[in-house]
């Protein structure tokens, strides 16, 4: 079946809802699994409370080689044939849509709740539990296997480092792992919720501390949703002084990542000068506006923070010292045969599993997989300077490492050539009131991966509903099947090597 | 026995708590950090022993009982190792015998304690240690058995004055080997990298610390001395062995330390230069180092 050349739309376009096409439920998912089969992917799956006592399911379907965004609806009531069993991409996405509106997707395979909240729609849940049932984040059943030798080891949610808590459940024979289970949930906040009747002084708040180690990411899809529906125009001089600010936020984390891989497999001089350096280039973004995060940079219409000379000169300059010292203490890492034996051949994720499971970013392009927002859906001064894509295809620990390394590299060489030719002007534009019943996708290139915001307005021109896709959503799974016949004891490798959200993914 | 006989064991109880010190200086060196204190050790033994122990309520006597004898046999083996040309308090034929066999009874009551939790992580670093020592343990014993064949003597406390020195020019083939392979085992058994890493918070990576993770308070501190001494007395073996013999006490002793210090300083630069290896690869490395205590010990035949 053949759908309205409506349905296309373009990263940060508004379109009226009323231009959306709505489907039948057969032809719904007939769009979304021939989607799949051809180049396409699930970039958001999410329901909305719809007419009488139904459910409006939302797909985002992306064609990333012909930089093609689809948006489609249909209505559901209580339960729907699932998708998960024709398409894997779609797992977590219905459970999702289980847990939060109360609508079950019959034959999914293994449906359990992902974040432990009750139903948003009071009276509908879809495993029948009550509003006074209390739920506890992993307390549900898991996946098991029986053998003689078969143990079970459970790792979590409270970790002996200093991160975020996740529950990891293993199934091992000896050393070797056979399957990986992974319960989130601990974190959830309700942030999309929070967000529906806005935008209003909380808005960026919660954007910015929807994930903090994304905090620029995050605001900037958002903004970027924000100015299509008020039909804002940034200033050319913002654009730039955004994109430096995502490309810092890539090379800090990138760089840090780089140095606790390092420091996993006990190699000391790169986990302890990246550790540093990180640092050195988190304080570039505090130059820039005063937080090492970013926070306070970006809003929607521009940035708060000019770039004077002095400032702009000082960030050439020091970058140039942490290039020199990144480069040093990351070929550290590449010479040393021992590391080299660890990253090589461990967690691989073939190109046609993480083509299954749709992963995006850093994860995908190192399975040889050409996905990134920035050369594929552009917006933006990405529109006009493009970043060559880092591609590897091993799809292991070390392909993860290396193709941040490379972005490390390309991003360098993208800030010092956006600062060469910054253009003049102002950095903020005026933004009006946001036009009524319209809907947006918004995409960022985070530093993790690709960040998908969909947002769409009542007839008062406030969000009726907000939907945050953060890259971690898609690829914890991804991590799950990294681990299938692995060593148990590289889990922490493998788990660096993705480095996902938590709180991200719990929203 | 004579009243001297007392310096080696006063020495190691005294000093041992230095090695990890120098050795996370050097680490600290080669990672451009300042470091914690060289005494760090013993500011953690001291603060442990104020401490009270928690236990849980799965354990029993076996999980109390296990660093207490793990220190205990440590400290006999102790006893039992000379240094410079001083001779151990404790000498008798085939003492070397004894001394594999207490560093085996101290693992083996760790290991215990480490099962008695119940607790699947230290079950898995439990299976782990029994695993590599398995193959570690005879190594030590055929390298100890090369260097009594090569000395002609069956005493720890004698068997160092004939191997060391001079005696390198006709035998060096043998003891180099001893030596690197002595090395190996150090690092293996003292949980230092390549095999372990000391510093991890991985539980799931770990070997020999995840087995002490339920151990807290006067019980930590015993496992950590233990280590430390551990650590001393694989030291011993390689400084007895390499350093000239002295008719001097004053000076073999000061000599002696000073190399036990050295020996340190390489297990932090080795510790520097490389990764861990993965765990699958450790077996290899250490059915290597029995390998070459195999050759040294045909060798030693000849």
């Amino acid at each position: 079946m053949k759908t309205g050349a409506a349905s296309f739309i373009r990263n940060g376009d508004a379109v009226a809802l009323a231009e959306i096409p709505g489907l039948d439920l057969d032809d719904f998912r007939e769009q979304i699994l021939q989607s799949c089969e051809n180049n396409g992917r699930v970039m958001a799956l999410f329901g909305q409370p719809g007419g009488a006592d139904n459910v409006r399911l939302y797909v985002v379907l992306a064609n990333d080689t012909e930089g093609q965004l689809t948006l489609c609806s249909t209505e559901v009531a209580a339960r729907y044939p699932a998708l998960t069993p024709a398409c894997a991409q779609a797992h977590w996405f219905e459970r999702e849509i289980a847990e939060q509106w109360g609508v079950l997707p019959e034959g999914h395979p293994w449906l359990k709740p992902i974040r432990f909240h009750h139903s948003c729609r009071p009276g509908h849940d879809a495993w029948n539990r009550s509003a006074e049932t209390p739920l506890r984040p992993g307390v549900t059943d898991f996946f098991t296997m029986t053998g003689e030798e078969v143990h079970e080891v459970a790792v979590g949610p409270v970790h002996a480092g200093i991160i975020e808590p996740g529950h990891f459940r293993f199934q091992c024979h000896g050393e070797k792992v056979y399957h990986l289970e992974i319960s989130l949930g601990y974190q959830h906040r309700g942030v999309e919720r929070a967000l529906v009747g806005g935008p209003n002084k909380r808005t960026i708040p919660y954007l910015e501390t929807l994930a903090g180690d994304t905090t620029v990411g995050h605001t900037l899809a958002h903004c970027e949703a924000i100015e299509a529906l008020a039909g804002c125009r940034v200033p050319a001089r913002a654009q730039v002084l955004r994109a430096i600010a995502v490309e810092l936020e890539r090379l800090a984390n990138h760089t840090g990542d780089l140095g606790a891989l390092a420091g996993d497999v006990g190699y000391l001089p790169t986990a302890s000068y990246c550790g540093r350096i990180r640092g050195d280039l988190l304080n570039l973004t505090a130059l820039i506006c005063g937080s090492r995060f970013g926070r306070g940079l970006v809003r929607p219409g521009g940035v708060l923070f000019d770039l004077d000379e002095s400032r702009q000169s000082q960030l050439n300059e020091r970058l140039e010292q942490a290039r020199k010292d990144v480069t040093n203490a990351v070929n550290l890492l590449w010479d040393a045969p021992s590391v080299r034996s660890r990253f090589e051949n461990a967690g691989p994720v073939s190109r046609a599993t993480a083509l299954e499971l749709g992963l995006v970013g850093v994860a995908a392009r190192a399975s040889g997989i050409e996905r990134d927002v920035r050369a594929q859906f552009p917006s933006g001064i990405y529109r006009f300077a493009q970043i060559p894509m880092s591609l590897y295809h091993t799809g292991t620990v070390f392909a993860r490492a290396h193709v941040r390394w490379m972005e490390i590299q390309r991003s360098l060489a993208f800030i010092f050539d956006q600062l060469q030719g910054l253009p003049e002007g102002p950095v903020r534009a005026e933004i009006g009131p946001l036009a009524s019943n319209r809907a947006v996708i918004s995409l960022t290139e985070g530093w993790r991966g690709e960040i998908c915001h969909v947002a769409l307005t009542d007839p008062a021109g406030k969000f009726a509903h907000y939907k945050v896709v953060d890259p971690s959503f898609h690829n914890w799974m991804g991590l799950a099947l990294a681990l299938r016949n692995q060593q148990i004891s590289d889990f922490p490798l493998c788990n660096k090597s993705f480095n996902l959200s938590y709180c991200g993914h719990d929203l | 026995m004579n009243l001297t006989s007392f310096i080696p064991l006063l020495l190691a109880l005294g000093l041992s708590p230095l090695l990890p010190g120098v050795i996370n200086r050097t680490k600290a060196f080669f990672a451009g950090r300042r470091g914690p204190p060289l005494l760090q050790t013993y500011f953690d033994l001291w603060k442990l022993l104020q401490k009270g122990a928690v236990y849980s309520r799965t354990t029993t006597w076996l999980f109390r009982a296990g660093p207490i004898i793990g220190l205990a046999a440590t400290l006999t083996a102790a006893m039992l190792m000379p240094l410079g040309n001083v001779p151990a308090l404790i000498a008798f034929p085939a003492d070397f015998l004894l001394f594999a066999g207490l560093l085996g009874v101290a693992r083996f009551f760790i290991v215990v304690a480490a099962l008695d939790t119940g607790s699947s992580f230290e079950g898995m670093g439990a299976s782990r240690e029994v695993f590599f020592s398995a193959l570690a343990e005879p190594a030590l014993l055929v390298a100890l058995a090369t260097l009594a064949r090569q000395a002609d003597m069956l005493s720890l406390s004698t068997l160092f004055g004939p191997v060391s020195g001079a005696h390198w020019l006709p035998a060096g083939p043998v003891l180099i080997l001893v030596v690197i392979a002595l090395m190996i085992l150090l690092l293996a058994e003292n949980a230092r990298i390549p095999v372990d890493d000391p510093n991890t918070h991985l539980e799931l990576t770990m070997i020999h610390e995840v087995m002490v993770l339920d151990h807290g308070g006067p019980d930590l501190a015993f496992v950590l001395y233990s280590s430390a001494l551990k650590l001393w007395l694989f030291a011993a073996l390689m400084v007895g062995m390499i350093l000239p013999a002295t008719g001097n006490s004053g000076l073999s002793l000061l000599l002696a330390v000073g190399g036990m210090l050295i020996v340190a300083v390489v297990v932090g630069v080795i510790e520097s230069v490389m990764a861990r290896l993965r765990l699958v690869i450790v077996p290899q490395l250490l059915v290597g180092a029995g390998a070459l205590v195999a050759v040294a010990f045909l060798l030693s035949l000849v």
